[in-house]
């Protein structure tokens, strides 16, 4: 039977994956994928709290809900950074991190 | 059975997701990112979140996946070009990263309640939609209105976003 633990490294390593996708590569579009599997990890941590703490012998179901509203904030993140990048794409040309910096000090 | 599902799906998960890292092409990526996702979905069902993991496949695996490829191939996007590696970045990144999991293997290790068996659900199976619907409408009924105006917004924000020029 799995534990709660062998769950929580699993959410880890793949929090660790996607900080390593956004610090480490320089496509704007990838970086963008790599904060979808951190935000994946969270919620596998709050999906396995909540079945590894019953509440009256049922899933704690609170955690569940944060899940759900988190994947809704993801969706609306996703649509309002696609439709950044296309507009940075349509005044730049480019969708790599090292030609915009503009803003750089 | 179940720690077969866990262990399959684990390494399915962690495996697509290290290519999405490593993989070049954006559309491979993109690929692999969704069979990153599935697996993630298969893994709420062994945990009994089936409604979440319905909604993972359906939100994450299908509508964003698709906005994600439409992005990739209107701005067509090909293969990177492998550029000289910025080492402070790789070097700052290595050490973030093997902190965090040195010290979150350190916490999981030292807890006793983070080890104890998967504890058996009571009482018959009511239907987790159900139970999940319950939880929503009954104790979380503002934040739900909260987020239908939050999506009104995402909404609106994109449409101005989008126009030829901006104002």
């Amino acid at each position: 039977m799995p534990t709660l633990a062998n769950y929580l490294i699993a959410s880890g390593l793949l929090f660790a994956i996607g900080l390593g996708g956004v610090m480490l590569r320089r496509s704007i579009i990838v970086i963008f994928m790599s904060l979808e599997l951190m935000l994946s990890a969270a919620n596998l941590s709050l999906v396995a709290f909540s079945r590894y703490g019953l509440v009256n012998g049922h899933q704690n179901y609170d955690a569940q809900i944060l899940v759900f509203f988190i994947i809704t904030v993801a969706a609306a993140e996703v649509a309002v950074g696609l439709a950044i990048i296309v507009s940075l794409y349509r005044a730049r040309q480019t969708t790599h991190v090292e030609d915009l910096d503009t803003l750089k000090f | 059975m179940l720690t077969v599902a866990f262990w399959f799906f684990a390494t399915l998960m962690i495996a697509f997701g290290a290519s999405v890292v490593l993989l070049r092409n954006p559309v491979s990526c993109a690929m692999c990112l969704v069979m990153s996702f599935i697996a993630l979905a298969a893994l709420f069902v062994t945990l009994d979140a089936t409604f979440i993991g319905i909604i993972q496949i359906l939100v994450y695996a299908g509508a964003v996946m698709v906005l994600f490829l439409f992005i990739i191939m209107l701005l067509d996007l090909r293969t990177e070009k492998s550029r000289r590696l910025n080492i402070g970045a790789t070097l700052g990144g290595v050490l973030v990263i093997g902190a965090f999991l040195s010290i979150l293997s350190q916490v999981v290790a030292s807890y006793p309640v983070f080890t104890k068996p998967l504890p058996a659900l009571a009482g018959p199976p009511i239907g987790d939609v159900k139970l999940v619907g319950m939880t929503l409408f009954h104790s979380f009924g503002l934040p739900f209105e909260v987020v239908g105006v939050l999506l009104l917004v995402a909404t609106v924000g994109v449409i101005v976003l989008s126009r030829k020029s901006l104002r």
